[in-house]
């Protein structure tokens, strides 16, 4: 035992280049005195061959993809009219730094909203599971909380909050739309985020809370340091997929008036009846998805990577 | 179902594999022939690449360097069809690696059925046959959590024998076993090499191997130390580490 492992030690040091494959092992004699096989390098000057004759094809369809694109689209009867009314320039110039001004409010939104619907996401999930007869209330209030804001249309949650809610004339109550809006928001997205919850902590095998039960941890105990740090993990991808659209849906707000990036490009709208300023304020939008929706992607693929058991099929 | 050559030429061959997990060197440079209906076991201290090895001749793993054949036909060639490579292999794991998800006789079936077009009633039959055999009859509807470890295991070989596999991978199998359930395991295996089944096993149960396999590799620092019958390498082994290994089991009192 000891043996083996004392001499992979002192191999270990010729192979460092195998795992980027192809070039990087040019250290022939390093270590056991081992050279690359004349059959290794005629394989991967085949795999290498291969690897650039797919880049190529690759390269010539997505080359014909586009072409064709523009074709359909700049001859499509309409075009220049479209082009004047979605794409002008000169309003793009105009409504874009409004919009700009406008998303950091989204931004602070989404902020605010997602610690505020991540804490109430998982006091919601856990509460649904809680065991134990004194718990029954909480357990039919979360569910009936769950059933119902997943059900109601965030539209109407949001007039009925941002809209309704001033007109009650409540003391000590916000009449601030982007306050108001922001609740609206927590208060749709905590719902769909506690199911995230719930559905990650019932995918742990209960052979885990056996485990954990049997070192004598209490449910809670259980619940707290074996069952949540796993379900969390597992449902990190379908989370930052809510708070993704949890992102978009932080224009809402402007139905109350509130001059986010959506407002702020409806203003120009209105005046000039050029709707170039929403496309505007759209991109804007996708433009700050994307890096999280890729983010989402790297979480996912390194969570795989660490879970699977060495080498991929 | 495979159109192996039957004039004795090797099953399985492999000639000067090496594979590498980031700078740790597994395989450094391993030969092996098996020639069909024979069991080849593999032992060795944990971490010695038994495990490995059977992953590399299933294509679960890419090797470095070197060959390895399935009835002559040059398996680690990129241009080879992977799926049609391990269309012929079947694999029986440490874990089991049953698919929670279905019941016994769906795992069993999943692969006849999708990979080589049985139909349903084809599948079953044989699936009932092999459970019937391994005094397993009463379980094709339930799940594989309900059962026990040695019971899975069970059905974790039919699920690679109802492929009619031509040679049969079998890693650790009864390592996470009661011993009890140990034994029910290892005469299923017995009772596969009186069939004719070609087999190479990494196994800790060196009676078994002793018992049972053609030809014994003690694998150490990457490369197949000693082999030989069951005799030569229990009986009369020629390596000092080899003889070293075989003390240390002796004293777990494992053979």
């Amino acid at each position: 035992m000891t043996v083996t492992k004392g001499e992979s030690a002192r191999e270990g040091a010729d192979d460092k280049g195998d795992m980027t494959g192809g070039a990087g092992h040019a250290v022939p004699g390093a270590g056991d005195g081992y050279a690359p096989s004349e059959r290794r390098l005629e394989r991967e000057r085949y795999k290498r061959a291969r690897a650039r004759r797919a880049t190529a094809v690759a390269a010539l369809s997505t080359l014909v993809t586009a072409v064709v694109l523009y074709l359909v689209v700049v001859n499509a009867p309409g075009w220049p009219r479209t082009e004047e009314t979605f794409f002008s320039a000169q309003y793009a110039r105009e409504a874009f730094p409004k919009v700009l001004e406008g998303l950091w409010l989204n931004v602070r939104l989404l902020l605010i909203c997602g610690v505020a619907v991540l804490v109430l996401g998982i006091l919601i999930a856990v509460a649904r599971t809680l065991r134990g007869p004194v718990f029954f209330p909480l357990r039919v209030l979360a569910a009936a909380y769950t059933d119902f804001f997943r059900g109601l249309p965030l539209i109407i949650n949001l007039m009925i909050v941002v809209l309704g809610v001033p007109a009650l004339r409540l003391q000590g109550v916000t009449v601030d739309p982007v306050l108001l809006g922001g609740t609206a928001l927590t208060l749709t997205y905590s719902a769909y985020v506690a199911e995230v919850f719930r559905a990650g902590i019932e995918s742990i095998h209960p052979s885990q809370r056996a485990a954990a039960r049997s070192l004598g941890l209490t449910n809670r105990q259980a619940l707290r340091y074996v069952v949540l740090p796993q379900a969390v993990r597992r449902q990190v991808p379908p989370l930052l997929n809510d708070l993704v659209s949890l992102q978009k849906d932080t224009g809402l707000v402007s139905i109350g008036g509130a001059v986010d990036a959506v407002r702020a490009a409806d203003i120009i709208v209105g005046r000039s009846l050029n709707y170039t300023p929403y496309i505007v304020a759209g991109l804007v939008f996708v433009a700050l998805t994307i890096p999280m929706t890729r983010f989402t992607d790297w979480v996912t693929a390194r969570m795989d990577r660490q879970r699977a058991q060495g080498g991929s099929i | 179902m495979s159109t192996a050559p039957q004039d004795g030429s090797p099953v399985l061959r492999m000639e000067s594999v090496r594979k590498t997990f980031g700078g740790s060197v597994v395989l450094r440079d391993v030969d092996l022939e098996v020639a069909p209906h024979t069991v080849t076991a593999l032992i060795g201290a944990s971490g010695s690449g038994k495990s490995t090895l059977l992953r590399c001749a299933n294509l679960l793993e890419e090797i470095d360097d070197g060959a390895i054949w399935l009835d002559g036909e040059e398996i680690t060639d990129p241009r080879a069809d992977q799926d049609a490579v391990r269309r012929r292999i079947g694999v029986v794991f440490q874990a089991y690696n049953l698919f929670p998800h279905m019941t016994v006789l769906d795992n069993i079936t999943l692969a006849p059925r999708r990979v080589h077009g049985a139909s349903r009633a084809q599948a079953e039959e044989r699936a009932r046959e092999l459970l019937e055999r391994l005094g397993l009859s009463g379980k094709a509807d339930a799940y594989p959590d309900r059962l026990s470890g040695g019971q899975q295991q069970r059905v974790a070989i039919v699920r690679a024998l109802a492929v009619r596999p031509r040679l049969l991978l079998l890693d650790e199998i009864t390592a996470a076993l009661d011993p009890e359930l140990v034994g029910e395991v290892l005469e299923v295996v017995r009772g596969l090499k009186d069939e004719g089944m070609t087999m190479v096993l990494a196994t800790h149960e060196m009676g078994f191997a002793r018992d049972v396999a053609d030809q014994v590799c003690f694998l150490d620092g990457g490369v197949v130390l000693e082999r030989g019958t069951a005799d030569q390498v229990f009986g009369d082994p020629q390596q000092e580490r080899t003889r070293r290994f075989l003390r240390r089991i002796v004293e777990a009192g494992r053979l």
